[in-house]
């Protein structure tokens, strides 16, 4: 079986028009892709950094491919509420793999530039040329997946500088009534000293067809400059989401990312981060909820390349009935990089007999100079905990989400935007209590899992 | 060896610290038998029948061999092994006695040997109160105590009197833990394998001294691929101790050794290892290839394994000591200090596979890496669906002596089940200066006070160790950090 033919076929067969659709930026790299996919497999599952993910089954439906950008009739704006109260944001939307921008997106005008790619190539080409392709690593065969058959994307800039007064917000919904795979692709670039806050969160309107996300996001982190960055997933059982984050930190830059998946079906989130400048700080962030037949992989690497720098992780797995965790990370200082101080944490509660986690943290350090640790656990709630609230007459099922909730709140807690911290306490509640469903006049499919 | 450089030093260990120099890096001038370089059917078959072993034994190697045919060398480790030419390798060297016959009297070179090495052969020196099996290259010299260790019914012999002796035992467990398909140089070894250590401890009985075995390569351009087979029966219990050195030569050797233990109900086998093969020089040139397959059965309920092991030599270490924990509350235990200096690559680690319900793990990992040398640990806990109620703790700690060496970790962590907690901790700096200046301070010179802290450091594990292997151990740390601080 190779499930990537299919896709390496569909691009033989329709290059012609992949490519008319689309700007000639990215036909360039599409041919360095296809010479990348061209003995290349997708990770099996037990293969080195796959333990519990089997990429080639994922990827072995027959999921549709928009090649030739048909328009879908259904506008996101008016059927999805998802925003975050007292949080005034502005609003992106992609709908499948088309995007769309909402009256709010105004409000950030002057100051950050958000535009599909077909727009920036023409606006910014000298930006796009710079930097679009050259984080993401084609030796992935996923990246080379999304770099072959890409169509559009997001660029998001911010200007040496400008700090972004209010979070930009980017929905990503799947609505399609086929089964469809896109190929989403950000690309953000944030100037010197100017700071942007990112919120992408993922949802799936039509619980009855599989979908499949591969993303490619790469940010620019440039000197001095402040980028958060949350990726939020509630999407449906039969949604599967490849994602690969690559980051590129200069010196004195500060990175935030938390990923936080609530529902879903299968997912693969990578993140991997090069700290290139001195006094670099990095904050990689991590939560899962999960319980039916959930699947939730995180990979993350960070490469220490200049002395001085700082980077914390944390990631944080509640998992009940069949679900599967996985996690595996590693730090890695490079020789010549003194006074490094880098942590890595992956906490785990296993509530089912059936409930399976994987965890691999790992250290490869080339210097002496150094403080590195990670710690790794997994384990249950704490059962005196538990009697103890019990005998002050708080039913165990209540004993056991508020003892749950307290496990992931340091995670939310590192979140540095106050609304959607209280935001996600309160989702977090509602997945806990199994009422995440109940979300006034929306249409998403969160509730299905 | 080197004149004692700094006088001054009244301190015992530190005199011997600095003698820098591998101290057992001699050649005993001794007539050996070794057989052509090469590997093929016919020289497996040669081995068997020099050991005049039976037919099974022989049916047993060569699939081993024809299996190895198959496979390729692993390239997964964080050590940088280059292409071995298997076919420039002799795999069967046995030093000649002078006269045929005279088995019992050994060749008064090899006790030389063996007392340069401070090894025990001669059955006066009761007071060390160890019984020795002294393995050099292919074959085992002379095993001492056996006459009182059988009438307790403990066997204690070389594999390949074992072979003849109790032949029923060794095929009943051979190859049982390790089989010859589990790795590249575990079918090497089961199909070449010649000498090492069998040791059989009846029901009930509780193994009245240390049994020891110390491995010796002498002769040049051969391999040694010895075998250690080691069964606990239910209540019995028995401490096994294994040591190891070789001459300095500016060739790399092989060594690819197979350590199997079963662990009945209720028994409980301690195994520790002085790891000292001939770690190369100061740039790296020579030294042994030391790449061991070690896995112990805790085949019964209450059964328990511990491994400790103290790593200062070799040129490459690739040796994960493992624990399969079968029966339900049993106990397995991996206590490990690698110290890496130069250009020696270490990468070493420990598998605790549970298996039984309520089986509890333990690893404690000190990993010191000095020179240019890399140190890595890689461990696997996994807790099968079925076994609930397990427990696992891991520490691995690395220190870092120079800007040029490195340390790694590689652990793999499995659960699947909601009632097993597993914990993993790991942490990688360097020497705490203000140790150092607070060691100074009180007269202590900087190339000591690390001395002391890497002791110090290491304790935990040299606590688990055997007192005469403590000692040694300890001295041999600091031998081998010498010339790394500054």
């Amino acid at each position: 079986m190779n499930a990537l033919k299919q896709y390496i076929d569909l691009y033989d067969e329709s290059r012609e028009v992949i490519e008319q659709q689309s700007p000639a930026l990215l036909n360039n790299l599409r041919r360095i892709a296809r010479e990348h996919l061209e003995n290349a497999r997708l990770p099996r599952k037990g293969s080195e950094d796959y333990e519990a993910t089997d990429l080639e089954e994922v990827f072995a439906h027959d999921y549709g491919v928009n090649v030739n950008r048909l328009p879908f009739d259904a506008d996101p704006a008016e059927t999805f509420h998802c925003d975050v109260p007292n949080m005034s944001t502005c609003l992106y939307y992609s709908s499948n793999d088309a995007f769309h921008s909402s009256p709010t997106a105004e409000r950030n005008i002057g100051q950050v530039v958000v535009e599909p790619f077909s727009m920036a190539t023409v606006d910014y080409p000298e930006l796009m040329t710079s930097y679009y392709g050259q984080l993401a690593r084609m030796s992935d065969p996923t990246v080379a997946l999304n770099t072959l058959l890409v169509q559009d994307g997001l660029f998001i800039y911010v200007p040496d500088g400008v700090v972004a007064e209010r979070p930009i917000q980017l929905v990503n919904i799947f609505n399609a009534a086929l089964d469809m795979m896109v190929q989403r692709r950000l690309l953000i670039v944030v100037g010197k000293n100017a700071a942007i806050k990112l919120l992408t969160c993922d949802h799936t309107q039509s619980p009855d067809y599989h979908y499949l996300n591969n993303q490619v996001i790469e940010i620019v982190a440039m000197q001095g400059s402040t980028i958060d960055y949350y990726d939020m997933e509630e999407s449906t059982p039969l949604t599967r989401r490849v994602s690969s984050i690559y980051v590129d930190q200069h010196e004195g830059s500060n990175v935030l990312i938390d990923g936080i998946t609530l529902t879903n079906g299968f997912t693969r989130n990578n993140y991997h981060v090069e700290v290139n400048g001195e006094h670099a700080e990095t904050q990689l962030l991590g939560m899962t909820i999960a319980s039916g037949q959930q699947h939730v992989d995180s990979h993350t690497f960070i490469s220490h390349n200049a002395p001085r720098c700082h980077s914390n992780e944390m990631f944080k797995y509640v998992l009940n009935d069949s679900a599967v965790g996985a996690f595996a990370g590693k730090i890695l200082v490079k020789p010549d990089c003194p006074r490094v101080e880098a942590y890595q944490g992956n906490r785990n509660l296993c509530g089912a007999p059936t409930a399976k986690m994987y965890t691999k943290p790992q250290l490869e350090i080339y210097t002496d100079d150094v403080m590195c640790s990670h710690g790794s656990a997994v384990g249950q709630l704490d059962e005196e905990a538990l009697f103890y609230m019990h005998t002050r007459g708080i039913s165990i099922e209540e004993a056991r989400r508020l003892l749950m909730q307290a496990f992931v709140a340091d995670v939310i807690d590192g979140v540095r935007l106050d609304a959607l911290k209280d935001r996600l306490h309160y989702l977090v509640e509602k997945r806990f209590a199994g009422t995440l469903s109940n979300c006034a006049g929306c249409m998403a499919a969160c509730k299905k899992n | 060896m080197k004149e004692n450089e700094k006088p001054e030093k009244g301190n015992q260990i530190i005199e011997e610290a600095a003698q820098a120099e591998y101290k057992y890096g001699f050649v005993t001038d001794i007539e050996t038998e070794v057989i052509p370089k090469g590997l093929d059917e016919d020289v497996v078959r040669r081995i068997s029948s020099l050991k005049g072993e039976p037919e099974w034994l022989l049916e047993f190697r060569l699939k081993a061999y024809r299996h190895w045919l198959t496979l390729k060398a692993p390239t997964w480790g964080h050590v940088h092994v280059p292409e071995i030419d298997f076919q420039d390798i002799s795999y069967y060297a046995a030093p000649r006695q002078k006269k045929a016959g005279e088995v019992k009297e050994i060749d008064p070179e090899l006790k030389k040997t063996f007392d340069k090495l401070g090894i025990p052969l001669e059955e006066q020196m009761r007071l060390s109160g160890m019984a020795v099996d002294a393995v050099m290259d292919s074959v085992s010299v002379k095993t001492t105590y056996r006459e009182r260790l059988a009438e307790l019914g403990v066997i204690f012999c070389s594999i390949s009197e074992a072979v003849k002796d109790y032949p029923d035992l060794v095929r009943k467990y051979l190859g049982k833990v390790v089989p010859y398909t589990d790795n590249f140089y575990a079918a090497l070894n089961s199909a070449v394998f010649s000498d090492g250590s069998f040791v059989y401890i009846p029901k009930g009985v509780r193994c009245p001294m240390e049994l020891s075995t110390y491995f010796r390569i002498n002769a040049a351009q051969t391999g040694q691929f010895e075998r250690t087979l080691i069964v606990a029966d239910d209540d019995a219990y028995v401490s096994y101790l294994e040591g190891c050195t070789a001459p300095m030569r500016d060739e790399n050797q092989l060594h690819a050794a197979i350590v199997e233990i079963i662990v009945e109900d209720r028994a409980e086998v301690k195994y520790s290892t002085v790891q000292n093969w001939y770690p190369g020089d100061k740039d790296g040139k020579g030294g042994i290839y030391n790449l061991v397959t070690k896995r112990g059965l805790c085949r019964g309920d209450h059964s328990k394994l511990s491994w400790t092991q103290v790593e200062t030599g070799s040129a490459i270490t690739w040796k994960y000591p493992s624990c399969v924990l079968k029966g339900d509350h049993s106990v397995g235990e991996f206590y490990s200090v690698a110290l890496t200096n130069n250009w020696q690559e270490a990468d070493t680690g420990t598998k605790m596979i549970h298996l039984g319900k309520n089986s509890t793990s333990t690893i404690v990992s000190k990993g010191i890496s000095a020179g240019h040398s890399q140190n890595s640990y890689r461990g696997m806990v996994k807790i099968a669906p079925k076994a609930t109620g397990c427990r696992n703790f891991t520490q691995c700690d690395s220190l870092l002596l120079s800007d040029t060496s490195g340390a790694h970790t590689f652990p793999v962590i499995e659960v699947g089940n909601d009632t097993s907690v597993v914990e993993h901790e790991a942490t990688t700096s360097k020497i705490n200066e203000d140790q150092i200046f607070y060691c100074n301070q009180r007269g202590i010179s900087t190339e000591d006070a690390v001395g002391l802290i890497v002791n110090g450091y290491a304790k935990e594990v040299m606590a688990k160790l055997p007192m005469e292997f403590a000692v040694e151990a300890q001295k041999l740390l600091s031998v081998s950090l010498e010339g790394s601080v500054g």
